[in-house]
C-alpha cells in the first residue's frame, strides 16, 4: 500500500535525522542559535542572488560543500530531500526558456548545429534550480546537526513565544507516536483489503476519524499526565546551552565569508 | 502548495513573515486569554494528528490518484481558528525542517497561504456561519467542501502573487493564474470531501468536539427554564382570560349546537326536586353566573370571570400535585421503613 510505504519512509526519515542530530561531532556541538542564524543568513543571501547571476550562486556552493565534508554528513541523504522541492521549482522554472528568449551568448563547436544559443531564460531556469538545491541542503545541514529540542531553544532565545515553541515540540513528539498508530491501521487495512491502492472512499471517514478520536483521548491522558508533573501551560525545562568562543568564531567566520562571497562574486 | 525558499525573494519573504507573525501574535493573545492550559497538549496532539493523517492516501475513484486531508479546515473545526492556526504553524515548521516540504525562509508565505486562509477564512467566515444554527451531516459536508475550495483557491492565488512579486518566473500573471487555480479547484474539492467524511464521523461519534456549532447555544437560548415557562404561561393565561375572552363567540359550541338541533334550545330544561335544589345551590354559590357579574351586563364581568377561572384552575392543579406528592412520599418512606 502506497500510504504505508510513504509513512514508513516518513517516520524512518524522522528517526534517521534524529540519530544524525544526536551524534557527538564538532558541528553538532556548535550552539544551535549560531547554526540557525548562519543558516537563515545563507538562505537569504542565496535567494537574493539575481535571477541571471549564475556565477554569484556558484560561489555560494562553498558553505554546503565545506559543512558536508567537515561534518561527515551523507550528501545522498541531503539530495534525497530534493525530491519534494525540485519538481515544483522545475515546474515554475521550466517556462523561463520559452518566455525569456534573449540570447546572452553562444556555445561554439557543435558538429550538427554549429553553435547553441544560450538565452537568459535558460540561465534563470538553472539559477532557480540551483537556488532550490542550495536552500534545501542548508536546511538539511541544520536539522542533521541540531535536534528539534535545540532548535526550539534557539527559537526561544529569539523570543519566539513559549506557547508556539511548546506546540512545535509536542507536535514533533506525538507525530512519531501517531505515525506508528497509522502504520498499524494501514497494515490492518491492507491485510483486509489486499491489492487495494489507498483507502477506499467508503471508509474515508471512519479510517481517519477513528484515529482522530483516539488522538483526542490520548491528548486528554497526556494533559492529565502533564498536570501531574506540574505543567502550567508552558514547558520550563528548556536547557539553554552557553555560547562559547568557538560558537562566536563559527558564526562570525561564516557570516564574513558568506557576505564576502555575495559581494565579490 | 508548500512554497520553497527558491521561489521567494527576501523582500516578499520578510513581508509575509511580518503578516503571519501578526496573525500568530493575535492568535497567541486569544489563546492565552482563554487561560485553558488543557488546550496546549490538545493543540500538540491534534497538530500531530494532522501531520500523521496527511500521510494517508485516500483513493480518488476513477482517477488512479489519491488525496489527503485539509489540515487548516480540520484543525479549526476542532480547536477553533486561533488554536488551529498555531497548531498549523507547528505542522508547517516540522514539515519544512524534517521533510524539506516548504522552506525556512518561505515559512511566512506558507503559514499565510495554508494556515491563515484555512483557519481564519475557512472557519470564521464559512464553517461558523454554516454551523450557526446547529450541525448536521449536510451542513458539515457543505462547510468542509466550500471551505476547502475557497481557502485553497485563495492560497493558490497568493502563491501566484508571491512568486510573481519575487520576480523568479517569466510566466505572465494570466498564464500562471490559469494554471494554478483550476488544479487547486480539483484538489480543494477532493480535500473537502475527505475532510467532510472525517468531520461527519466525528459528528456522529463525538459531536461535542466540534467547534463553532451553534446548535447547543441556540437550543439553550430557545429552551426556557421552569420559572420562565411558568411566567410565560401565566401571562398568556391572563391575556387570554382577561382580554381575548371579550371577543369570545356568542354562537353555541358543538355540543350546544347539537342539543339545539334536537330540542330547539341550547339548554335542556329539567324539572324536579333534585334539579331545583341543585339550581338553587348553584345560584347561591356562583360568584360570576354566565361569565358575568350578578345583575350586570358589564364586559368587565367576562374578563374577571376568565381571570378568576384561570387562577382557580391553576390553584386546583397545584393543590392536586401537592396532595399527590404527599401521598407518594409517605408511601416511599413506608417502603424504606419496611426494608430497615
Amino acid at each position: 500500500m502506497k500510504s504505508k510505504r510513504r509513512f514508513k519512509s516518513a517516520s524512518g526519515q524522522m528517526r534517521q535525522i534524529e540519530l544524525l542530530a544526536e551524534k557527538d561531532s564538532w558541528l553538532n556541538r556548535i550552539h544551535p542559535l549560531c547554526k540557525f542564524l548562519v543558516t537563515m543568513l545563507y538562505i537569504v543571501l542565496v535567494v537574493s542572488v539575481h535571477r541571471y547571476d549564475l556565477n554569484g550562486l556558484l560561489g555560494m556552493c562553498v558553505y554546503p560543500i565545506v559543512l558536508f565534508m567537515l561534518g561527515e554528513i551523507s550528501v545522498t541523504e541531503g539530495l534525497y530531500r530534493l525530491r519534494i522541492v525540485l519538481p515544483l521549482v522545475c515546474f515554475i522554472g521550466i517556462f523561463n526558456p520559452f518566455f525569456d528568449r534573449e540570447v546572452i551568448f553562444y556555445i561554439e563547436g557543435f558538429s550538427f548545429t554549429g553553435r547553441i544559443a544560450v538565452t537568459s531564460g535558460v540561465i534563470s531556469m538553472f539559477t532557480l534550480m540551483l537556488k532550490g538545491i542550495l536552500t534545501v541542503l542548508a536546511a538539511y545541514l541544520l536539522v542533521a546537526t541540531t535536534t528539534i529540542d535545540k532548535i526550539c531553544s534557539a527559537l526561544r532565545m529569539l523570543h519566539v513565544p513559549k506557547i508556539l515553541v511548546t506546540v512545535v515540540l509536542l507536535i514533533y513528539r506525538y507525530a512519531s507516536l501517531l505515525s506508528s498508530e497509522v502504520r498499524k491501521m494501514s497494515q490492518a487495512y491492507s491485510l483486509r483489503a489486499p491489492g487495494h491502492k489507498g483507502v477506499n472512499p467508503k471508509v474515508w471517514g471512519s479510517f481517519a476519524g477513528l484515529l482522530l478520536i483516539r488522538s483526542i483521548d490520548r491528548a486528554q491522558i497526556v494533559y492529565e499526565s502533564m498536570l501531574l508533573r506540574g505543567f502550567q501551560g508552558e514547558f520550563n525545562d528548556m536547557k539553554n546551552q552557553k555560547i562559547n568562543k568557538k560558537d562566536y568564531l563559527f558564526f562570525g567566520g561564516w557570516c564574513a565569508i558568506l557576505v564576502a562571497i555575495r559581494i565579490l562574486m | 502548495m508548500h512554497m520553497a525558499d527558491a521561489l521567494v525573494s527576501p523582500a516578499v519573504a520578510g513581508t509575509m513573515y511580518a503578516v503571519s507573525a501578526a496573525a500568530a501574535g493575535y492568535s497567541i493573545y486569544k489563546v492565552r486569554r482563554e487561560s485553558d492550559s488543557s488546550k496546549i497538549p490538545v493543540m500538540g496532539v491534534m497538530g500531530a494528528f494532522v501531520f500523521a493523517a496527511q500521510m494517508i492516501n485516500f483513493t480518488i475513484p476513477g482517477t488512479g490518484s489519491s488525496g489527503h486531508l485539509c489540515g487548516g479546515m480540520l484543525l479549526s473545526a476542532l480547536l477553533g481558528p486561533y488554536a488551529g492556526f498555531l497548531s498549523m504553524i507547528g505542522v508547517l515548521l516540522i514539515q519544512c525542517l524534517m521533510f524539506a516540504d516548504g522552506g525556512l525562509l518561505a515559512l511566512g508565505c506558507n503559514v499565510w497561504n495554508m494556515a491563515f486562509y484555512g483557519c481564519f477564512i475557512g472557519s470564521m467566515l464559512i464553517w461558523k456561519n454554516i454551523m450557526r444554527k446547529g450541525a448536521s451531516r449536510k451542513k458539515i459536508t457543505a462547510a468542509s467542501i466550500t471551505g476547502c475550495i475557497v481557502t485553497l483557491q485563495l492560497g493558490a492565488f497568493s502563491v501566484t502573487l508571491e512568486t510573481l512579486a519575487s520576480g523568479i518566473t517569466s510566466l505572465s500573471f494570466i498564464s500562471f493564474v490559469s494554471v494554478m487555480q483550476p488544479i487547486h479547484l480539483a484538489i480543494g474539492l477532493v480535500e473537502g470531501i475527505i475532510t467532510a467524511c472525517v468531520l461527519c464521523f466525528v459528528y456522529e461519534a463525538r459531536p461535542d468536539i466540534l467547534w463553532g456549532v451553534g446548535g447547543d447555544t441556540v437550543s439553550a437560548r430557545g429552551r426556557l427554564t421552569f420559572k420562565k415557562t411558568l411566567v410565560v404561561l401565566s401571562v398568556s393565561a391572563l391575556v387570554i382570560a382577561g382580554v381575548v375572552s371579550l371577543f369570545a363567540s356568542s354562537h353555541p359550541d358543538g355540543l350546544e349546537w347539537s342539543i339545539e338541533r334536537l330540542t330547539g334550545s341550547t339548554e335542556i330544561e329539567a324539572e324536579g326536586g333534585v334539579y331545583d335544589t341543585a339550581e338553587k345551590l348553584q345560584d347561591t354559590t356562583a360568584v360570576l353566573p354566565d361569565y358575568s357579574f350578578k345583575n350586570s351586563d358589564s364586559p368587565a364581568g367576562t374578563s374577571v370571570s376568565g381571570v378568576a377561572g384561570g387562577v382557580a384552575v391553576i390553584a386546583v392543579c397545584v393543590a392536586a400535585c401537592y396532595v399527590f406528592r404527599f401521598f407518594r412520599h409517605s408511601g416511599q418512606s413506608g417502603l424504606k421503613g419496611e426494608k430497615k
